[in-house]
């Protein structure tokens, strides 16, 4: 029996459609459990207490929660490996688009994006062995973990993030507004600044975004590298402890449904809604800067 | 049709004999854990059939396990609390720990700090920070880097009980979240000084006495040496044969006890 064209037509959209499901769906599934798992901790502790209190001791008693020196801490390390990483992937991708013959382009954008496929375990090894010693012997430092150590192998793993998606919106710059540029007498410099630059800033932004928001929620690396002292980060040399980090470090022995394991889901829900942030900042920016069609007769 | 049924029915049989083999699963206490993968490596081999699997998820981990039933030998590097007695007394499930070592925690500095060894009370002065400088305990002129373990690791709580008593551990301390990043930060660094299991402690770092006292096994067994706490696996009151006959495998002093003192603990039972 064969089956009519209308009911093929019909699997195959349902087919799709639940394919599509599965993804919001399981991501609106962890979004509860995280929700339902994180907010029992405010029965119990206030929430300005949790995010401006001073001191983590979770496993104390009495307990304190307070985890803005964690805050802090993601954010610095966040800032400051945007400052190393978007630099440099952005200018590295201005060059392969624009100023790289084929070749080296060929031979250059995969090595870059060979970058992201290390594991951030061996980053962070990177980081805890060869790094820190370098750090503390060079800078006479009390400790080589610290704030900028955890950057510089953040910047590691952003750079090619950064660099491939900004490299792509700015190879898709409509080739007619580069010739339009040249041919009204610009120099290459000043198509790139005034031209392409503003052209490809929604690809570009997102992919600043992208690497950031990387940035936020590595876990391994600053676990690893960033010393993890629950303090406010004094200097960039300060040993830090970022938050993702501590939920990895705590969340294997909290005792299950406890005020720590609600905490570390508490840090978790802080967490999300600043890569939810980074995100939602993302989209606007991308929306707002379209390009939308090319400037040809 | 018959044919294919008595197959399948055969295959079934076949693949239920091969499941009759004893599956044990422990889990819990990373500080537990080296001792435990040696002693299984060689129960497996003695006890051919009996498959077990070992995990560490850390002592909070297995003793929730053993409490919900997904494990049935937890390893714990501290005794149970209350709460997770009655925990268990709810779900009906009786367990009872059995202390299986004795692990001394050892204060570590790198080899090429000059400083000799150090009381309890200075060991609580640096750990709660109030002793800052090496200078006011015997040693250089420099800032000590205090490692700490994350605050739920069992030596944390170990640490926590044997030395800080009723002082916090200095917020300011590096948390490093297993003992051999502690081995790795310590050996790296000049100024550290954390603390381990005897079991960890080797050549890269050196292990200070407390109160003019080295950990060794005299000094822990007549707790001469102020640093150290039981070790246990937690069963269930009334374990089934399998998991019996483990645990007196552990606790033969020719067998388990051997392989425990091999590993760098103590063992309980001679």
């Amino acid at each position: 029996m064969a089956i009519s064209r209308k009911l093929k037509d019909d699997l195959i959209r349902y087919f799709f459609m639940i394919t599509a499901m599965v993804s919001i769906v399981s991501l609106a599934l962890i979004m509860i459990y995280l929700f339902l798992e994180g907010l029992p901790l405010f029965k119990h502790v206030g929430v300005m207490e949790f995010l401006f209190g001073n001191l983590w001791y979770p496993t104390a008693e009495p307990a304190e929660f307070g985890i803005f020196p964690l805050i802090m801490a993601s954010i610095a390390v966040t800032a400051l490996s945007s400052s190393i990483a978007i630099p440099l992937g952005v200018m590295t991708a201005v060059y392969l688009a624009e100023i790289a013959g084929a070749k080296t382009r060929g031979i250059l954008k995969p090595l870059v994006e060979l970058l992201a496929a290390l594991p951030s375990v061996v980053i962070g090894f990177f980081g805890m062995v060869v790094v820190a010693p370098f750090l503390q012997d060079t800078f006479d430092l009390a400790t080589g973990l610290n704030l900028f150590n955890a950057s510089l192998m953040l910047a590691f793993m952003s750079v090619p993030t950064i660099c491939s998606v900004s490299e792509d919106a700015i190879y898709a710059v409509p080739r007619e507004l580069k010739e339009a540029s040249l041919a009204l007498g610009a120099t290459h410099w000043e198509t790139i600044r005034r031209v392409i630059l503003p052209a490809s800033l929604s690809g570009v932004s997102t992919a600043v975004i992208l690497g950031m928001s990387r940035a936020i929620g590595e876990t391994m690396v600053v676990l690893m590298v960033a010393g993890g002292a629950a303090i406010l980060p004094k200097s960039i040399f300060s040993a830090i402890r970022p938050m993702p980090s501590s939920i990895a470090a705590e969340m294997a022995e909290a005792p299950f449904r406890s005020d720590h394991y609600h905490a570390l889901f508490a840090i978790g829900i802080v967490l999300f809604l600043f890569t939810l942030v980074f995100n939602i900042i993302a989209q606007h920016i991308s929306e707002k800067h379209k390009q939308v069609g090319a400037a040809t007769l | 049709m018959k044919k294919i049924a008595s197959f399948f029915f055969a295959l079934l049989l076949t693949a239920s004999l091969a499941q009759a083999d004893t599956n044990i699963r422990v889990d819990g206490s990373t500080t537990v854990l080296p001792a435990m993968q040696k002693i299984v490596e060689a129960y497996m081999k003695a006890n051919p059939g009996v498959n077990i699997t070992v995990s560490g998820g850390g002592s909070g981990n297995g003793i929730k396990a053993i409490i919900d039933g997904t494990t049935d030998v937890a390893m714990s590097s501290r005794e149970m609390k209350p709460k997770e007695m009655d925990a268990a007394k709810e779900k009906g499930r009786v367990v009872k720990p059995v202390e299986i070592a004795l692990d001394a925690l050892a204060p570590i500095v790198n080899p090429a700090n000059p400083v000799k060894g150090l009381t309890a009370e200075q060991l609580q002065g640096i750990f709660a920070g109030k002793v800052k400088n090496w200078k006011e305990v015997g040693g250089d002129d420099r800032e000590i880097v205090v490692i700490s373990r994350d605050t739920s690791s069992g030596t944390y709580e170990a640490w926590q009980e044997l030395i800080m008593k009723d002082q916090k551990v200095t917020p300011a301390a590096l948390l490093q979240a297993s003992s051999g990043a502690v081995l790795q930060v310590v050996g790296k660094n000049k100024y550290a000084i954390a603390y381990d299991g005897y079991a960890y402690v080797n050549n890269t770092v050196k292990a200070l006495p407390v109160n003019g006292v080295a950990g060794s096994e005299k000094t822990v067994a007549d707790k001469s040496y102020p640093v150290s706490r039981g070790l246990f696996i937690i069963v269930p009151e009334k374990a089934t044969p399998e998991v019996q006959k483990f645990v007196d495998y552990i606790l033969d002093p020719a067998k388990g006890q051997k392989m425990i003192g091999e590993v760098g603990y103590f063992p309980v039972k001679k």
